[in-house]
Order: C-alpha cells, then sequence, then structure tokens
C-alpha cells in the first residue's frame, strides 16, 4: 500500500536560491512523522511543498516529487490541488496571532472550509463549527464563534486553527510549529489535543518542530533536516537510543530541559550556514565533531540503516 | 462607539478654531486697509468711521475674531461687498452645484481607481499592471484644466456629446466630472494596488490557501477587504483635494460653484465672500477625516476594539 | 568604479527617454535666444491664429507670436520659478522637519498639527490664497509654491529622522559620546537626504503643474513674459478658435513631468530606497 505522504528526492528553489535538496519522507496513515532541525534548515519549505503551496512564496519543487495518497501533485490542476488543501490536507501555522484574517468574525473562517469542501449548508456548517469547538474542549463555543480573531488569546487562536484543518475532516494535518509562539503551559495541551486527534480521528500528522521532548514523546518516525538536505529519518525508538548522524545526536543532547528559553535548541556550537553560502561536500562538517577532512569534499549519501536511513560519512559501525 | 463618535468631534472644535483664526487673519494680511477695499474712492472720513464702525473693525483685533466666530456660528457670513447680498446666499447657491461635482467625482474615482488598482495588482508586474499604472501615471501629470479643455475639444467641440460648459443639463456635468475624476482615479488606483500587494503578503493569507480557498475569492475577499482600510482612509483625508481640483475645474468649463465664486471674490477683493468659501472647504476636509476615522472604526473591530 | 546614482538611473530605459526629454527642455530653455527666430514679445496681428506651418511649427497664438519661441521661453519661466521654490521649499521644510524630529515635545506636536492640517489641504488652493495676499506674478507664484509644498517636506524629513534615530549605528555613535549637533547633521541628515532630495525632484513635476494653473489663472509671471500656464490663459475661448495654442503648452507640461516621474522611479530604484519613500507619504 502506497504511503499517505510521500517525498521522493524533493529539491525546492525560489528563484535561483536552491534551498531543499533531495529530500524524501514518507508517513503512513494514522501516523505521526516529527520534522526537525534548526531555523533555516527548509522545514517550512518541506511543509509547503507537501501543501503544493510553494508558488505562494515564488518557489517550486525543481526536482523529485511529492505524492499524496499515491498522486503525484505536479500532475494535478490547480483546482484538483486546492481540492486536497483543506479537504484532505489541514494545515496548522507556526504563529497564530497572525494566521486568522482579523475583521472576519471566527465562525465564518472555520464554516468557509465544510461549506466549500463538504458541501454542507450555512447552517450544517456552523453545527459542525460548534461541535468542532467543544471538541477542541473551549468554552463557550457558539460565543467563540461570534467573536473577532483579537479578542481571543494565542491559545485559543491556535485551537481555532486546529479546528479549521479539522473542519474538512483531513486524513492528513501538516504542522508547521504550532506551539513555537505560546505560553509553555499552552504548549502542552495544544501538542496533546495534535496527539489526541491522531489516536481518536487516526488522523496522519506531520509535525515540525523544534523540540526534540516532543518528538519522544508523540512522533512515531522522526526526520531531520540539516541546511536543506536530510541528516537523518526512522523510527523515533532506536533513533533516540542510539543515533547514527552526529547531528541527530547533538540534538538529542540538547533537549531542552525545565526552565530554558522556549523554541531554542542550545548547546551546538557554531551558527547555521545561511543558503546561500553552504559549506562544501558534508553541510554540517564546520560544526560536526566528527568531522574528517574527507567530509569537506564529500557529500554523504543516504545510506540504509535498520528501518531508517541516514547521510553520513562516518556512520557508527552495526552491532553484529 | 457613540462616544467615541462624541469625543471625534469634540476634538474638531479646536482645529476648527485653529482653521477659522487663520481664514479671518487672512483679510489682515491682505495689504492695504480692508476699509479702502470696502470704501469708493475719495469717500469722505466720517463715511468711513461709519463703515469701520459698522464692519466692527474700530474694535481690538481679538474682540473682531470673537463677533465674527459668533456670526459665523449663527450662520451670519456677512454681506458680499461686490453682490451687496448676504454671503450666505451666495454660498447656498454656490454649495449644490460643487457636491454634486465633488460628489459624482469622488464616487468615479474610488469606484474606477479601485477597480484598475485591483486589475494591477492581480496581474502584479505583467502587461496589465504596466498598462494602467501607465495611464495612471500620465492622469496625474496633466494639468486639471488642460485636461478639461482638451475634453471639451474632444467631446465637445469635435464630437459635440456633451455642452461646452454651465450646468444646465445632466450631460454638462459629464465632463467636469471626468476631469476631476481621472486625477482622483490615479490617486486611488496607485493606492489600491500597493495596499493589495502589502495585503497578499500578510500571514493570514497562506492559511486561506491553505484552506482550499479559489486565489481569485481570497484576493477580492480578503486581501481587498483589508486593502480597503488604507484606501478609504486616505480618500477620506484626500476629498479637500479632490475639491480642490473642482475649483479649477469648475473655473474651465463656466460652472456656477464654491470655486468659480472663491477665484471670482478673490480677483474682486470680495473678502467676506473669499473668508465664507475657505470656511466651507475647510469644513469639508473636517469632515473628510471625521469620515475617514469613522469608516476605518466600521471595517475593522480592532480599531473599533482600541476606541471602545 | 559604480557611477553615480542619477547617472546609472540613465541607464535604464525609461530612465534615458525621460532624461533625453529632460536634457532637450533644459537646453531649450537656457539657449532659447539662440535657437528661436522669433521674439517671444512682439505682436503681430497680421500672422495672428496660424495653425502650425513650415514658418511657425507650432503655429502662431492670438497676437501673431510665434508658439514654439514661446514655449521655449516660457520652459524658462516655469522651469526656474518651479525649481526655485521647490529648493526654498526643502530648505525651510528640512530645517522645520529636522527640528521637530529633534527637539520632540510641545515643539514637535505642533509642527506636527499644523502641518497635517495644511497637508490635508489642496496645495492649489494654499497657492491661490497666498497669490492673492502676496499679489500676481513670478515672486508671488514662488512663494505660493514654496509654502504649499512645506508640509511635505516637513513631514517626510521628520519622518526620515525619527526612523533613523532608533537605528543602532545612530544609537552607536551617541555611545561613542558624539554630541547632538555632530549627530544631527553628520549621521541624521545626510542619511534622510536621499528620499528628501528624490521626493523634491517628484514635486518639481507637481511644481510645474501649479505653476502652470496659477498660470492659466492670470496670476503667475505676467505679460508679456511667456509662462506654460500663461499661454494657455485665454483658456476655453480659445479651444474653439486654435486649440494649437492650448494643446502645446499643456503637452509640454504633461511630458515633462511624466518625463520626472519616470526619471525618479529609476533613480528611486537605483538608490534602493523605495520602502523608505513610502513610510513617510
Ligand atoms: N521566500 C523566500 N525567499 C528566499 N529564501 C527563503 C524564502 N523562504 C525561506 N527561505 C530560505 O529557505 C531556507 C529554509 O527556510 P524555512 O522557512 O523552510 O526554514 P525553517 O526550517 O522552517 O526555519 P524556522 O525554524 O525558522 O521556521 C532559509 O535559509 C530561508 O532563508
Ligand atoms: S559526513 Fe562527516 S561532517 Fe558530515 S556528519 Fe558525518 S562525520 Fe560529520
Ligand atoms: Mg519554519
Amino acid at each position: 500500500m502506497s504511503a499517505l505522504l510521500d517525498l521522493q528526492n524533493v529539491s525546492v528553489a525560489i528563484g535561483s536560491a536552491h534551498l531543499l535538496d533531495g529530500v524524501s519522507l514518507r508517513l503512513e496513515r494514522g501516523q505521526t512523522l516529527g520534522l526537525v532541525g534548526e531555523s533555516g534548515s527548509g522545514k517550512s519549505l518541506t511543509a509547503m511543498a507537501a501543501m503544493g503551496l510553494l508558488p505562494l512564496i515564488g518557489g517550486r519543487v525543481s526536482a523529485g516529487t511529492v505524492r499524496f495518497d499515491g498522486q503525484d501533485l505536479a500532475s494535478l490542476t490547480d483546482a484538483q490541488r486546492r481540492a486536497l488543501r483543506g479537504r484532505r490536507i489541514g494545515f496548522v501555522t507556526q504563529n497564530p496571532m497572525t494566521a486568522l484574517d482579523p475583521v472576519q468574525r471566527i465562525g465564518a473562517q472555520i464554516d468557509v472550509v465544510s461549506r466549500l469542501h463538504l458541501g454542507l449548508t450555512k447552517h450544517a456548517a456552523r453545527a459542525r463549527t460548534l461541535d468542532l469547538l467543544t471538541q477542541l474542549r473551549i468554552p463557550e463555543a457558539a460565543a467563540v464563534a461570534e467573536a473577532w480573531p483579537h479578542q481571543l488569546s494565542g491559545g485559543m487562536k491556535q485551537r481555532i486553527v486546529i479546528a479549521m484543518a479539522l473542519a474538512g475532516d483531513p486524513e492528513l494535518i501538516v504542522a508547521d510549529e504550532p506551539t513555537t509562539a505560546l505560553d509553555v503551559t499552552v504548549q502542552a495541551q495544544i501538542i496533546q489535543i495534535l496527539a489526541g486527534l491522531v489516536r481518536e480521528k487516526g488522523v496522519a500528522l506531520l509535525l515540525i518542530t523544534h523540540d526534540m521532548g516532543v518528538v519522544a514523546q508523540i512522533c512515531d518516525r522522526v526526520a531531520v533536516l540539516y541546511a536543506g538536505r536530510l541528516a537523518e529519518e526512522g523510527p523515533v525508538a532506536p533513533i533516540f537510543a542510539a543515533p547514527q548522524h552526529p547531528y541527530t545526536a547533538a540534538l538529542i543532547n540538547c533537549i531542552p530541559q525545565e526552565g530554558m528559553a522556549r523554541g531554542t535548541l542550545r548547546g551546538i556550537p557554531g551558527a547555521v550556514p545561511s543558503a546561500r553560502q553552504y559549506p562544501s561536500g558534508c553541510r554540517f562538517h564546520p560544526r560536526c565533531v566528527k568531522a574528517t577532512a574527507e567530509c569537506a569534499t564529500h557529500i554523504p549519501p543516504l545510506t540504509q540503516r535498520g528501518d531508517g536511513q541516514a547521510a553520513c560519512l562516518h556512520l557508527p559501525e552495526i552491532a553484529p | 462607539m457613540y462616544s467615541y463618535l462624541i469625543r471625534r468631534v469634540v476634538m474638531l472644535v479646536p482645529v476648527f478654531l485653529a482653521v477659522s483664526l487663520v481664514i479671518f487673519l487672512i483679510l489682515h494680511f491682505i495689504p492695504g486697509d480692508p476699509i479702502d477695499n470696502l470704501l469708493k474712492v475719495g469717500s469722505s472720513p466720517e463715511a468711513r468711521a461709519q463703515m469701520e464702525a459698522r464692519y466692527g473693525l474700530d474694535q481690538p483685533l481679538p474682540v473682531q475674531y470673537g463677533i465674527w466666530l459668533s456670526k459665523v456660528m449663527q450662520g451670519d457670513l456677512g454681506t458680499a461687498i461686490v453682490a451687496r447680498r448676504p454671503v450666505s446666499d451666495l454660498i447656498l447657491q454656490a454649495l449644490p452645484h460643487s457636491l454634486r461635482l465633488g460628489g459624482f467625482a469622488l464616487l468615479f474615482s474610488s469606484v474606477v481607481g479601485v477597480g484598475l488598482g485591483v486589475l494591477a495588482a492581480l496581474n502584479r508586474d505583467k502587461w496589465p499592471d504596466k498598462a494602467i499604472m501607465g495611464g495612471v501615471l500620465l492622469g496625474s501629470t496633466m494639468p486639471s484644466f488642460w485636461l478639461g479643455l482638451i475634453l471639451m475639444l474632444i467631446f465637445s467641440v469635435w464630437l459635440g456629446w456633451f455642452p461646452v460648459s454651465g450646468a444646465r443639463s445632466a450631460s454638462a456635468l459629464v465632463l467636469p466630472v471626468l476631469t476631476i475624476g481621472l486625477g482622483g482615479t490615479a490617486l486611488v488606483a496607485r493606492i489600491t494596488r500597493i495596499a493589495m500587494i502589502e495585503a497578499s503578503g500578510r500571514d493570514f493569507v497562506t492559511l486561506l490557501h491553505a484552506k482550499g480557498l479559489s486565489p481569485l475569492r481570497i484576493q477580492l475577499r480578503h486581501v481587498l477587504r483589508h486593502a480597503l482600510i488604507p484606501v478609504v482612509t486616505i480618500l477620506a483625508l484626500r476629498i479637500g483635494w479632490i475639491l480642490g481640483g473642482a475649483v479649477t475645474v469648475e473655473v474651465v468649463f463656466a460652472r456656477p460653484g464654491l470655486g468659480t465664486l472663491l477665484i471670482k471674490s478673490l480677483s474682486q477683493h470680495d473678502y467676506p465672500v473669499v473668508q465664507a468659501c475657505l470656511l466651507m472647504l475647510a469644513m469639508a476636509v473636517m469632515l473628510g477625516t471625521l469620515l475617514g476615522d469613522i469608516l476605518q472604526a466600521a471595517m475593522d473591530p480592532r480599531v473599533r476594539a482600541a476606541l471602545a | 568604479m559604480t557611477l553615480p546614482a542619477p547617472i546609472r538611473a540613465l541607464r535604464r530605459p525609461a530612465g534615458a527617454l525621460a532624461g533625453l526629454w529632460l536634457i532637450l527642455v533644459i537646453l531649450a530653455a537656457i539657449a532659447a535666444p539662440l535657437l528661436t527666430p522669433y521674439a517671444y514679445d512682439i505682436q503681430e496681428l497680421k500672422s495672428a491664429w496660424q495653425p502650425p506651418s513650415a514658418s511657425h511649427w507650432l503655429g502662431t497664438d492670438e497676437f501673431g507670436r510665434d508658439l514654439l519661441t514661446r514655449l521655449m521661453y516660457g520652459a524658462r519661466t516655469s522651469l526656474s520659478v518651479s525649481s526655485i521654490a521647490i529648493t526654498i521649499s526643502v530648505l525651510c521644510g528640512m530645517t522645520l522637519g529636522a527640528a521637530a524630529a529633534w527637539f520632540g515635545g510641545w515643539f514637535d506636536r505642533a509642527v506636527t498639527t499644523i502641518v497635517d492640517l495644511t497637508w490635508s489641504f489642496p496645495e492649489i488652493l494654499i497657492a491661490l490664497i497666498l497669490v492673492a495676499i502676496i499679489g500676481p506674478g513670478t515672486t508671488g507664484t514662488m512663494v505660493a509654491i514654496s509654502v504649499a509644498y512645506l508640509a511635505q517636506f516637513t513631514r517626510l524629513t521628520r519622518a526620515q529622522i525619527m526612523t533613523l534615530k532608533g537605528e543602532t549605528f545612530i544609537e552607536a555613535a551617541a555611545s561613542l559620546g558624539a554630541g547632538n549637533g555632530h549627530i544631527l547633521f553628520r549621521h541624521l541628515l545626510p542619511n534622510a537626504l536621499a528620499p528628501v532630495l528624490v521626493s523634491a525632484m517628484l514635486a518639481t513635476g507637481d511644481a510645474i503643474i501649479l505653476e502652470a494653473t496659477l498660470g492659466f489663472f492670470g496670476l503667475g509671471a505676467q505679460p508679456p513674459v511667456p509662462s506654460w500656464g500663461g499661454m494657455m490663459s485665454a483658456g476655453s475661448a480659445l479651444v474653439f478658435k486654435a486649440p494649437w495654442i492650448i494643446i502645446f503648452p499643456g503637452l509640454a507640461v504633461a511630458i515633462t513631468v511624466v518625463a520626472i516621474n519616470l526619471y525618479g522611479d529609476a533613480l528611486i530604484a537605483e538608490l534602493d530606497i523605495r520602502a523608505r519613500m513610502r513610510r513617510a507619504v
């Protein structure tokens, strides 16, 4: 059976800038895939590619294929891609504060999804909206539906965005750092809500995050991006037990402890290279503790490791 | 909302006082004694004193201003020197013509300007955008009196479609409205285009696309809705500016109105009339800013919340 | 080596075309006495109302004067009056705007209020009133135009300095112990200069229109000195009888102003200050 979301060797470019380079991901139905990496590593671009939204920021898939439920997104018409978005793929953005249209009431912004994609009447759509809000444990759903975005808190807005993502009864939810902009206490609630959706509704979740702790907690698989390339990808438990790639190891080593500034990855020395001047060879080599001279000249290929894969010239010996 | 309205109107009072003071003082800046302007050459000193007393000009300046202002507030704008009629009569005669002209011109420039601005923004950097922006540039660089004359030449003289001048028929309104409207259209189209382009880059637009809405619907129902907020605000601020265009155009088409009245009174040194005309235009400007604020509050719930 | 931006702007197609026209007009204005076979002020009624022909390329006016000759002399009046007026306006506006931004407090508030108020009045009205006070003619027109645009440059300079004040290099200079005057004249004003100068150039275009409008009302340069607006002051009466008397001066105004705008656009693109220009409007 084909995976629900399947990216094969996807490269993404905006203008003359080549930002993603041969990224491959698979997400099965009802599973959760964590996508991690430092700021600027290309996580959001991967999400936009999966949604077919790259043209919006002037980007394009320059190589490889993005398949949703076996269909190549590139072979679909604009209208067919639109019919997927909101209906079969829901999207949760990074910053709920700016994600809602400030001059439209909350209810109407959710209603439109089920009216458009499920063909519900105005009345039925509103009933569905109120039902969703209640499921997301939003008190006084009817009042909230009549509210303006600026009247709600950040956590509440993110629940609204999730309700919008759910309104079309999707099979996949793409959540791009859904908690980065929120208070610590609210972060946990939102993660619980998303995990609950996977458990109870059987949706698949592509969760983009900075937080390896969250990955360990709710993801089935994890993919690690570094500077536009896939560093490592595989099931969560073995990777956390024995990370193959030095970058993954470094990320796991600095899982934020209580009291650390939220949304930050601490402890890997050196700065993320900018897309304009990626280092030669393995892009991680200026910061890698295991780097050798070879790493500066050779691009490491993706190598099968157990049920996953990793791209490093000096992978640890496989235990016999 | 109502308390905001009241506060907003109260805030206009000092502005009105300042503007009226400036307008009042203009009379005193005019070279020569205003009474000389009023008196016939060779009048006796008694006639002069009498005239001064009649206009309250023997009083100190602040007192004169107070008297003038209180009369203005009662609707007494004085007597026109040349026409020897109450100024308010002249104003009331001219005002409807100017309002009609300004109103239609405003309507024309907002509808056509927003339409062109949207078209340009939807086709950003493609030929329709370039053509519209080129036309807009042309429209804003032609002196309005000249544009009026050229339209008159083409449509009245050569084609004979519209009357050359006057305000006797509705069709006489077409060319003047077009003349003012084209300048305003250029302004509105330019602001609309920039506002649309800026609004399309906003965060929430991404989510609208992620919901699967069609791009056209997103542009027209959401982006335009946002773009209209600055457009309406600036348009309201520029009401006086559009009425200013009316001044020259009224003269070109020999239409009755505040502009014609103002120019005529300026050349006849009929200062009470000049003052009254300026006062009317100033009121229009102030009402414009008020209208802009109200519309902004009506269109943007965040503004309403900040005001409550 | 990089050429200065005003030259680089000429390498863009629109900038080149616009620059060419402007140079042509300025040369015609300067060299008018050498280039024109006719006098601009001698009336010759027997050759009045002539349409364009080989001997009078643009025709003659109601007094039999050659229109091309008057157009070239008119360029002198129109260009010099508007550019001098705008120069005065820029100098006063920069001083006022810088002072307001620098001193802040009640002074800033007073300046801002007055400037905002005058800004919402059409320039033509302000100019009409001022000319009525000062009296028609070249001087009156110049003063009227400079006052009419004062608000714009005060606003722009003030806005520029307010944003620059918050930027790090200014704070760095201050923390290094640079004096107030030093910061204002060495750092703030020079950095505010590019947008102000470019908008001064664009405003010169508007001023040419304003000058023409005052001339049209008979309030500009007084006869027999020709100005583009003054040449059209007989107005609608001419439209029937000799439209060329109206068409050509107006075209001269429109093309010149378009050229100024196109060149200004090219300059803005070269200097990369579009965002800073927009912020101040
Ligand atoms: N519109 C754009 N034009 C040019 N470059 C872009 C654009 N959007 C993103 N980039 C570049 O692409 C790279 C990846 O960006 P992306 O937004 O995917 O990073 P990210 O992993 O989501 O980071 P963050 O954690 O900060 O959200 C970055 O180097 C960024 O500078
Ligand atoms: S290839 Fe070399 S530099 Fe890159 S991760 Fe492996 S060891 Fe480090
Ligand atoms: Mg991102």
